[in-house]
């Protein structure tokens, strides 16, 4: 084992000189941030995931109260439903823009995207002080307790989703679309995205089979 | 061996293990050392019992036990010799720093606790099914069958704030913190709480279940040597928990039939009333009699509905499986009158309240219980697999009349 | 006068004067020590000017190494209060037989040993782990720090925002007194409705905020930072087991986040999810704590697995034998920890299906860690072990744990388990695994690591001192345990009527103070060493002749780590450079890129903390405002974009030239 050569190599027993180190590194700034978003849209997941158990361990006990049926409104929640898919889909309209790096655009579908989720935030307020006035508030079940916990999660999802979506715009228009910005957009699309599929699984489990029990 | 159940179980790797000297030498060891010398003259319990399903449960413990110790006593021996052995001041020991892998003792570490998990795993599937708490008792000890005419002694038992509450539902009687059964005969407890979670142990008698409210567990036991055991609570319940234990006397046909008659004698009755006064929150409670309890409580309890005016949990359910009572049902709510805790409702919450009963033309002061408990014990049932935690059965409607007209206007206001 | 009260009610919400526990002479004697030890400490801190330093270096901190070392001083500390409770608990029940009633009234033992278990497990166990991983990963990874540096500062801040709500909760109003996995109905508001359930639901809950952020980050930084030609499978086992370990943090503490939210519901809305009534159901809130509770444990014993594994090979002087199997036997146990929680309730009356199939679950876990016992036998074996601190805590890991594991194998036969559930032979066990597994481990990883951190090694007659205190204590306090639960006695009694039981609670109490005497020994090593330093200084950086790349730096290693980052070729990475004659470069050093210090983590936890306070009181203004300004105060925190800088070359080269020139001395 010689250890003539150059500081940092020496000769393996094979006679390949082996490098201990990396003289040019490029640490890419933010390399790990859609990962660590993912993992913590996973951990979130998780969360939606214990709140539909407790719904599908509870779900049936109206404690001889009212029931999906006598509750729901169908087609108001199909509304609510399409106000949340467009708005995903705006977003990716604003992703779109965001990838030719155009700030205006960019800035418009955001527009439009945070004035869809203010609507669907509005529908469910108004369903559930409809529910609460007709006495189904989330204390006169178990069934009704999951179910607001549940939806009401998802709903407060949306409301930071629009907090943030709103900061966004303000730095957006501060700085433009710079590298930051542009990974924050990466996450809120994540996180907005992540909210629909969550819906989908809300309207379907708890809406539309609601109506099949 | 006795009866069909029994000799249908013809698992080799069975659990009684009757007939294989070897291992009824070591559980003569065990019991030896447990009976005196090891633990100085201590009563452990647990170890030396005195109820045919305890003594298989601590048999249990014992081979588990000496399974592991298998693997365990070898592990240790080597732990030390090698660290003694390889210790850095004898350089006598061989040195080879890079050896790290060798298949045949990869292998070996890896399928020696394998083949002792498969032997613990077999034995854990075959006792959890044997000894399953639901399952009726084929045998009153190792060598005795339950005999064909004995009917088990029933009791049934309501953990409250803090003390025990047990109904014999066949003698009328009820006591509190004071158990007896005959010798040599099964007993099978139904077991509930009023408020919390408990858990009903007799060491010296069978393994616990806990008792839950607006929830029935079942055990079955026999207690084989008389004497006066301890029983008490093994889950922690509040601020009496320390204070929550109770006698549990095993004793002959005659001592029975006399502890019987004396709480005939001398108790005043359980009736609702009586219930609801007891039910609230005491410490240290001495022992009580009851000469008759009202048939129905039990039933009442585990449904959380001795208030007469509470909807009971199985017609709750009942009505929820057709759907609930629809928007209208949302008001059919009454506030505590009294509640135990004078207990204080969620800040945000609404008022402290609970789901009325309905009342009917035949039940004007809404539904009661429906009828006394049958005198002939369930038969045993045809599975022998744990019952689990099944919802109490329920008839929504009384058989007597017809669906009752605020029923019917109650679902159509809804739907 | 009404309107007084209602404007007090307000504007305190139902904090009063009744809060404070004048009455209780136990508490008010520990305020005072409290208050009077804090008060030197202020003053000391004041005197000797450290505030600024404080601040500056360590407080605001973003780097992995110093937030690793405030880790552990905090679980450190919390283990003084966590052990406080544990004395008393083992006095009183030493003492309260017959017409005795000891010395603590139901109300404040019920707390004590509540709070015990949530301390020790929260607040003990998880920040020493914790700062274990945050320390070393990167060091072994070849990482210039963690993927979120802010996050990590601000998650060891909840983390401290939590333990400071449990720690208030001594002084203002009451704790828990529910168990420390509070299952309702008796954690329900109606059978709880004091302060101690919610500062318990708060205090978690901001420490688990911190929890579940630091296990994200600890992953990306293993999959993303790893120093180039580290495969997975040329990860230093305490890595591996670090993963693992991230890996069930984040997938399992939102569980806990999600029941703990379902019962808060329950006590401040009014819900039904674990009620009696209305269609609740309690058990269900059993079974989800239980979907958390069960992968914890395997939280904190997977690092200190990972742990034994670096100590047994560095001081066996060989490699670790198999290494793949120990990374096989890890992955199983983090899957198989999925499966197994029903067993912490097999008296619940489910089937004996359902019961003998976790049974099963439970005994296959025990496969994997044989595995490892013997992998850890099998590094010893043709070794020239040294029996330095570390050593000797694995030593005796590997002797207590066995019989941990084998009272868990009798727990886990359904039947069996019958008759122990619940009992102090279940305490017994699980103090054997966490104490022999969890405490030892720890232990050997701060004598293993302090020389890294610190750059001078721990007195060893201390560490004797405690090591024999601890591991004897141990004994004395925890056999008597299993004696008593053969015994037919229950846990979490206050009094029992039985005299001859007393003289095993009275060997088990004085376990207790042998153990006290242990932890004592510990912070006179600390002190100790730290008078000594002079002495006990290693320069190399490599003081046990390590294996990883942890070792290939100084002690204490330069904020930036690694002066650049190296290149792996093989499993044990340094040892793979020393044999092949590494040199340190020692020229052609370059700026590096580094994150910028933050007060932000410090801020937000505070106002977290003040938020929960404002809960648990009922201080609706408070709670609002508080809540506000801790969502603008984050958002005001993303507007600052300046967040790195360049470490100037200058600084790189003095610090890599004083280096060689202390190397150069010693050879």
């Amino acid at each position: 084992m010689s250890a003539t050569d150059t500081m940092t190599t020496s000769a393996a027993s094979g006679g390949q000189p082996r490098v201990f180190h990396v003289e040019d590194e490029h640490h890419a700034e933010g390399g790990s941030t859609m990962l660590g978003f993912w993992l913590y849209l996973m951990s979130d997941c998780l969360i939606f995931a214990m709140l539909f158990a407790a719904y599908g361990v509870l779900g049936g006990n109206y404690a001889a109260g009212p029931s999906p049926k006598d509750l729901f409104d169908l087609p108001l929640v199909a509304i609510n439903t399409t106000m949340l898919l467009l708005s995903s889909i705006t977003y990716g309209f604003a992703m779109l823009t965001m990838e030719r790096g155009r700030v205006g655009a960019t800035q418009g579908w955001l527009v439009v995207t945070a004035l869809f989720g203010i609507a669907f935030v509005s529908i469910e307020l108004s369903e559930f002080s409809h529910l609460i006035h007709d006495g189904a508030g989330p204390q006169r079940s178990a069934f009704l307790s999951s179910f607001f916990t549940l939806v009401g999660t998802h709903g407060l999802h949306v409301t930071f989703g629009l907090i943030w979506m709103v900061t966004l715009m303000v730095q957006v228009a501060r700085h433009g679309l710079v590298t930051a910005n542009r990974r924050r957009l990466m996450c809120l699309s994540l996180f907005w995205h992540f909210l629909d599929v969550i819906w989908i699984g809300v309207f379907t489990f708890v809406y539309l089979m609601g109506f099949l029990r | 061996m006795g009866r069909g159940t029994r000799q249908g179980y013809c698992n080799p790797l069975e659990y009684e293990i009757v007939g294989r000297p070897a291992l009824k030498r070591l559980r003569t060891i065990a019991l030896l050392l447990s009976a005196c010398g090891l633990l100085g003259g201590c009563n452990a319990v647990v170890l030396s019992p005195s109820g045919y399903v305890a003594l298989q449960q601590r048999d249990l413990l014992v081979e588990a036990t000496i399974l592991m110790l298998l693997i365990i006593v070898p592990v240790m021996v080597t732990t030390v010799v090698f660290a003694w052995r390889y210790r850095q001041s004898n350089s006598a020991a061989v040195y080879e720093p890079d050896w790290n892998h060798s298949t045949y003792l990869e292998l070996m570490i890896w399928s020696l606790p394998l083949l002792i998990i498969i032997c613990l795993g077999a034995i854990t599937w075959a006792s959890t099914h044997l000894l399953d708490p639901y399952r009726p008792l084929s045998q009153i000890s190792a060598d005795q069958p339950v005999p064909e005419d004995t009917r088990p002694l029933r009791v049934d038992v309501v953990a409250l704030d803090w003390k025990w509450l047990f109904i014999y539902p066949d003698y009328g009687i009820a006591t509190v913190n004071d158990l007896a059964a005959p010798i040599n005969q099964p007993i099978e407890f139904r077991i509930t709480s009023s408020s919390v979670m408990n858990s009903f142990y007799i060491p010296a008698l069978a393994g616990q279940i806990y008792a839950m409210p607006a929830m029935q567990t079942q055990l079955r036991a026999v207690i084989n040597r008389p004497g006066v055991y301890e029983g008490f609570s093994a889950n922690y319940s509040g601020a009496g928990f320390s204070g929550m234990h109770f006698t549990f006397r095993g004793v002959s046909d005659d001592d029975f039939k006399s502890w019987v008659a004396e709480a005939k004698a001398q108790g005043t009755g359980l009736d609702r009333a009586a219930y609801l006064t007891l039910e609230r929150p005491s410490e240290d409670e001495p022992v009580h009699r009851y000469s008759s309890v009202d048939p129905t409580l039990f039933k009442a309890i585990v449904e959380l509905c001795v208030e007469p005016s509470k909807m009971c949990m199985s017609e709750m359910s009942a009505i929820d499986a057709k759907g609930g009572l629809g928007i209208t049902g949302s008001a059919n709510l009454m506030p505590f009158e009294y509640d135990k805790y004078a207990r204080r409702g969620a800040v945000f919450g609404v008022e402290p309240s609970y789901v009325a009963s309905l009342c009917t033309p035949d039940e004007p002061t809404g539904s009661k219980p429906d009828a006394p408990f049958s005198a002939v014990p369930d038969p045993a049932p045809a599975r022998l697999v744990g019952a689990g935690l099944r919802l109490p059965s329920f008839t929504p409607l009384p058989p007597t009349s017809g669906p009752s007209a605020l029923r019917i206007a109650f679902r159509r206001s809804g739907s | 006068m009404f309107a007084q009260s209602s404007f007090l009610k307000l504007v305190f919400g139902r904090l009063t004067f009744d809060a404070f526990p004048i009455h209780e002479p136990i508490l008010v004697v520990t305020f005072l020590g409290v208050a009077t030890g804090g008060i030197a400490v202020v003053g000391a801190i004041t005197y000797f000017k450290l505030w600024g330093y404080l601040w500056r270096e360590w407080f605001t901190s973003v780097d992995h190494k110093r937030i690793g070392v405030m880790y552990m001083v905090l679980g450190i500390v919390m283990l003084l209060r966590g052990f406080a409770d544990a004395l008393m608990m083992r006095m009183q029940q030493a003492m309260s037989f017959g017409d005795s009633q000891g010395f603590l009234p139901a109300h404040h033992y019920d707390q004590i040993f509540t709070a015990h278990g949530v301390i020790m497990i929260f607040f003990v166990a998880m920040p020493l782990v914790t700062g274990l991983m945050n320390f070393v990963v990167p060091l072994q990874i070849g990482a210039r720090d963690v993927s979120f540096p802010f996050l990590n500062n601000f998650s060891f801040w909840m983390t401290v925002g939590g333990g400071v709500l449990v720690m208030m909760s001594l002084f203002v109003g009451e704790f828990a007194r529910t168990g420390w996995l509070a299952y309702p109905p008796l954690s329900g508001i109606a059978y709880s409705p004091d302060v101690g359930m919610d500062y318990y639901i708060w205090g978690l809950q901001v420490a688990g905020v911190g929890t579940t952020l630091s296990g994200i980050n600890l992953i990306a930084t293993i999959v993303k930072l790893r120093a180039p030609g580290m495969l997975m499978m040329r990860m230093p086992v305490f890595t591996w087991t670090a993963l693992c370990t991230n890996i069930l943090i984040v997938a399992s503490f939102p569980v806990l986040t999600a029941v703990l939210v379902l019962l808060s519901l329950d006590r401040y809305v009014g819900t039904d999810f674990f009620t009696n009534d209305f269609g609740g159901n309690p058990m269900m809130y059993v079974n989800l704590i239980w979907i958390w509770g069960h992968p914890e444990v395997y939280i904190l014993v997977l690092p200190v697995f990972g742990i034994y594994s670096e100590v047994a090979a560095t001081f066996s002087g060989k490699s670790l034998f198999g290494y793949t199997s120990m990374v096989y036997a890890t992955v199983c146990i983090t899957i198989l920890s999925y499966l197994v929680w029903l067993h912490h309730f097999f008296t619940m009356g489910s089937g004996a299906s359902v019961n003998s199939f976790f049974g099963i679950t439970t005994m296959i876990i025990s496969i994997p860690t044989g595995a490892k016992i013997f992998n850890w036998l099998f590094t010893m074996y043709r070794g020239r072990i040294r029996f330095e601190l570390p050593m000797m805590w694995t030593v005796a890991f590997m002797l207590t744990f066995v019989i941990g594991g084998m009272t868990g194998v009798m727990l886990a036969v359904p039947p069996a388990d019958f008759v122990l559930h619940n009992s102090l032979f279940l305490v017994a066990h699980f103090h054997n695994v966490i104490i022999g597994g969890v405490v030892f481990g720890v232990f050997a990883g701060i004598s293993y690591w302090f020389p890294k951190a610190f750059g001078f090694k721990l007195d060893r007659f201390w560490g004797l001192m405690s090591f024999w205190f601890w591991v004897v204590g141990f004994y004395f306090a925890f056999m008597p345990l299993y004696v008593l639960g053969f015994m037919g006695v229950t846990r979490r009694l206050r009094h029992f009527d039985d005299p001859s039981l007393q003289i095993w609670t009275f060997i088990a109490a004085f376990g207790a103070v042998l153990i006290f005497l242990g932890i004592l020994s510990f912070l006179v090593q600390i002190f100790v060493s730290i008078r000594n330093r002079e002495a006990l200084r290693d320069l190399t950086g490599d003081p046990w002749n390590g294996r990883t790349l942890e070792w290939s730096t100084s002690s204490p290693p330069p904020a930036y780590n690694f002066a650049f980052t190296p290149l792996v070729h093989d499993l044990d990475a340094w040892w793979d450079m020393k044999k092949h004659g590494y040199r340190r470069p020692l020229e052609g050093f370059k700026p590096i890129h580094m994150p910028r210090n933050t007060g932000a983590g410090v801020i937000l936890s505070a106002i977290a903390v003040v938020f929960g306070f404002a809960m648990v009181w009922y201080i609706w203004w408070l709670a609002a405002l508080s809540f506000v300004v801790l969502v603008l105060t984050a958002i005001i925190h993303t507007f600052n974009y300046d967040r790195d800088f360049y470490f100037p070359k200058e600084d790189v080269v003095q610090a890599e030239g004083e280096r060689t020139r202390l190397l150069a001395a010693q050879a």
